[in-house]
């Protein structure tokens, strides 16, 4: 067990974990935030998307210890950034979600990618958006999304 | 709030209700007709006796206005929770926007009405519930009025209803939530009269997921999510092969990590494993991997994927147990083998593989139990947890959390998991427990959409239409046996229906058509996936139609209209309106191709057209047209989502690594590394839907749509390369 301080969508938290606990791990078990999900556990499905340092990262394979204080921002904390809340607006007009296990890591993907490149083509789209898996396969309405928030975002 | 007093409050509420009726007057429905008969079968099932439902248990206006919906069964995705309270609101006149919807928990009242089980499967809830729920809205609607009147002392016809207020004469008006306690001691009027078309404000509009926003800010609590007082995560442990069992095992170094509370070897339906309970999911992990199991694999059968294709295509080669003879059995001897096609199919094993891992909480306290299960089979399921606990599924509070997917997978018909959950609980009394799959646990636990072959031969008349089908279908049964409630509806025979739908109730006309199945028995769980028979065989049907239709020189969907059985209307109609929908199809570049093809499940038809291209050795899905009948769209929003996801979800088998294979027992794929359904760039590009304008009664959506897709690109592939794809996955084109 060890401490470890994190950035967590602006706040400050404590959290006493093995180390080679994952982030997903930690933020949903220690510090109770769920939105964040377990998809696959090797970096493969993207569930658990958050952002470390402004970066999409697979919180299922960052282990704790290696965090450093770079900040956090989890799906809880994106609708307070303005590209988020434009993100899941989007989501919700286009009615995109089914099961919605797997939104979250896609929201937080494409507001990466928004950020990165605010006119995305179907190209970037797929490369940006092609390792989230979805199993309802809501894709086209994904893109579709990603369409008209970059729209929204002119 | 914290999702246990969030749930414990929302049950408090769902109690609270306006009417003081027992759900037990909506008790005691008989189990009339299984879901999943062929159309003709269906069309044929009389109407369930009618049935008054309580309001009480379904609806309760909160004093702030809220409109609380009880949805009968699990919300997985596909939509059934909004759909079903669209209804309800619909004929109460209900402000939509106040709407909230809830999952109910097990009761009896919340069975479905036709199946008399509480359950999710077979596409029912729109179909099964339709009726039930307008009723609902109309009742509570009446109720209000009745109260209204009596308090304006007014006749209630003087009162109309709109977005949750009700007016009187001369200028009266009153809230909903303002009437809700007068209205409950109100009688719950027998009939009811329902909206004409023409005054439905919500059904047939397309209208947004009621779930959306929570699903979208991460606040949606899914089972996985669940975190109560006290509750201990476990993992389990679980032989290599299926049905092995423990013959001994040390725990020492597994107990050593910190934050585990227990080690115990537990039964399983078929076999034994270990369990670790620990506080956290990543110590129970760590623990997990730190066991040393010494498992006895002797006795049981290794299932090898190689061997047993190989023994499936032996057996395909000998008709098996008849579920169909009609016309000439020996009409095939009479056509020369020039015009014979002769055909082998083969089906992998394809696993759910839910993006929520399997996964639900068990409380056992003795005298009771509580269960958090995102459930199929919740009849089934609380009766087991009961019968493991020794209590009485009354003693079994159950209650339905969201699944983040479930495909059939969260229905398995031993109901293994709970009972795994079940008596786990029982060694740790007092405290809620978590049972987690991991993804590898998942992935490798079967329950698997059966590995199928087939083989058929077709015999062509002169006019190029098949005069003579003969057709061999090798897979398992996993109803054939299991003394399930369905097996007598389903099973005749010796064959079962789930094997053969697609085939035997194909909507060609064919005059000799012979149908026949075995059904070996193979030591890896098999279990119903989303479209269940229909997914490797609308496969086999329509991949041949097509092949029929290419050496006739006819237009695919002409070829189809002209090979439709008369009264094969959903067909006629999907397929008339693709035909107009997909004009594209005749001036597509030139190293594209159209792949066209056709499904059905209970009663809903998709037809699709699919523009189709090879890049880097795979197919290129670059547009699908789909047309659909499903009756009156009570939510077309929802039904082009179905439509939409259903595609992808169908494409799996399609992808190259859209098989799961074992060797000496072993499941080979463990993770979404080797089985990989489609990511964003396998899909279609562009899905548009189309829906046939009706006013029959509505069927279901969640499965008509999975079928179609690849049976399209495979018939498209086939434009482009010359080549027939029996064998899925696709490995080489």
């Amino acid at each position: 067990m060890a401490t470890y301080q994190l950035t967590v969508n602006g706040q400050h938290k404590q959290v006493d974990v093995d180390p080679s606990t994952p982030l997903l791990w930690v933020l949903r078990e220690e510090l109770k935030m769920t939105g964040t999900k377990y998809g696959c556990g090797i970096s493969v499905c993207g569930a658990c998307t958050v952002h470390v340092d402004g970066v999409a990262t697979r919180s299922c394979v960052v282990p704790i210890s290696l965090l450093s204080d770079r900040p956090i921002v989890t799906i809880e904390g994106i609708g307070s950034d303005p590209v988020g809340r434009v993100v899941q607006d989007s989501w919700v007009d286009k009615d995109v979600v089914q099961c919605g296990y797997c939104q979250s890591g896609q929201i937080m993907n494409a507001v990466a990618l928004l950020k990165a490149n605010p006119k995305p083509t179907n190209v970037d789209i797929e490369e940006s958006m092609g390792g989230n898996l979805c199993r309802c396969a809501t894709y086209v309405r994904i893109r579709e999304a990603i369409k008209r928030a970059s729209q929204q975002l002119k | 709030m914290p999702a246990a007093r969030k749930i414990e409050n929302d049950l408090h509420l769902n109690r609270r209700s306006f009417l003081q009726v027992s759900a037990a007057a909506a008790g005691g429905l008989v189990l009339s007709l299984y879901l999943d008969l062929p159309t003709t079968a269906q069309e044929a099932r009389p109407t369930p006796a009618a049935k008054v439902y309580p309001p009480d248990a379904f609806v309760h206006i909160r004093p702030d206005g809220k409109i609380v919906i009880q949805v009968n069964r699990l919300e997985a995705g596909q939509g059934a929770q909004t759909s079903l309270p669209m209804l309800l609101a619909d004929e109460m006149d209900a402000d939509w926007s106040q709407v909230v919807a809830e999952l109910a928990p097990a009761a009896d009242v919340y069975k479905d009405p036709v199946i008399g089980i509480q359950m999710l499967g077979g596409s029912t809830s729109i179909p099964n519930s339709f009726q039930q729920y307008r009723e609902l809205g109309a009742r509570t609607r009446a109720m209000l009025i009745a109260a209204a009147a009596d308090r304006w002392r007014v006749d209630p016809e003087q009162c109309r209803t709109e977005q949750s207020v009700i007016y009187g004469p001369g200028n009266k008006s009153v809230r909903y939530a303002q009437l809700a306690d007068d209205a409950a001691h109100k009688p719950i009027p027998e009939s009811v009269r329902l909206k004409n078309p023409s005054e439905l404000k919500l059904i047939g509009k397309p209208v947004r997921r009621l779930d959306s926003r929570a699903k979208c800010d991460g606040s949606q609590i899914f089972s996985l999510d669940l975190d109560l007082p006290g509750m201990k995560i476990a993992l389990i442990a679980r032989p290599p092969v299926f049905g092995g069992r423990v013959r001994s095992f040390e725990d020492k170094e597994a107990r050593s990590v910190p934050g585990v509370h227990n080690v115990f070897e537990i039964p399983l339906v078929k076999g034994s494993a270990v369990a670790v309970i620990a506080d956290k999911f990543w110590t129970a992990k760590q623990a997990r991997d730190r066991l040393k199991i010494d498992w006895d694999l002797s006795g049981i059968e290794h299932a090898d994927s190689t061997e047993l294709f190989s023994r499936y295509r032996e057996m395909a080669r000998t008709p098996g147990a008849v579920a169909v003879n009609l016309g000439d059995e020996r009409a095939m001897d009479r056509i020369s083998a020039s015009n014979q096609i002769v055909a082998d199919y083969e089906f992998p094993y394809l696993a759910h593989a839910p993006m929520e891992p399997l996964n639900l909480t068990v409380r056992f306290d003795g005298e009771r139990a509580e269960a958090w299960v995102p459930s199929q089979l919740v009849t089934q399921e609380q009766m087991a947890i009961a019968e493991v606990l020794g209590l009485k599924p009354a003693q079994v509070t159950f209650n339905i959390v969201y699944a983040g997917g479930a495909f059939g997978r969260r229905g398995p018909l031993d109901s293994h998991l709970v009972r795994e959950a079940a008596a786990i609980a029982k060694r740790v009394p007092g405290l809620p427990v978590k049972l987690v799959l991991t993804r590898e646990d998942d992935m490798a636990s079967g329950y698997y959409r059966p590995m199928i072959v087939h083989r058929v031969a077709i015999g062509i008349g002169e006019d190029g239409m098949p005069e003579a089908w003969r057709h061999v279908v090798v897979g398992q049964s996993f109803l054939k046996g299991s003394g399930n409630a369905f097996e007598p509806f389903l099973v005749k025979n010796g064959v079962d229906n789930l094997v053969i739908e697609g085939i035997n109730d194909s909507p060609y006309t064919v005059p000799n058509f012979h149908v026949s199945a075995h059904h070996p028995n193979v030591n890896v769980p098999t279990l119903a996936h989303r479209s269940v028979g229909y997914g490797h065989n609308s496969f086999v049907r329509e991949t041949l139609i097509d092949e029929l239709a290419a050496r006739a020189k006819i237009d695919p969907i002409a070829y189809r209209l002209k090979l439709l059985k008369p009264d094969a209307k959903k067909f006629r109609s999907s397929l008339t309106l693709l035909e107009q929908k997909s004009n594209w199809r005749t001036h597509l570049p030139s190293n594209h191709a159209a792949g066209i093809a056709c499904s059905e499940y209970h009663g809903t038809c998709v037809a699709c057209a699919v523009d189709v291209s090879i890049e880097n050795k795979r197919p290129r899905i670059h547009r699908v047209t789909a047309a659909v009948d499903c009756g009156l769209a009570v939510n077309p929003l929802t039904i082009e989502n179905q439509v939409q996801g259903g595609i992808g979800f169908g494409l799996t088998q399609l992808m190259a690594k859209g098989a799961i294979t074992l060797k000496d027992g072993r499941v080979e794929q463990r993770n979404f590394d080797r089985y990989t359904p489609p990511y964003i760039g396998d899909m279609p590009v562009e899905i548009d839907v189309h829906i046939v304008p009706s006013t029959e009664a509505p069927t279901g959506l969640g499965e008509a749509p999975v079928p179609i897709i690849s049976p399209g690109v495979a018939n498209a592939m086939a434009k482009l390369t010359g080549k027939r794809y029996r064998t899925l996955p696709i490995a080489t084109i």
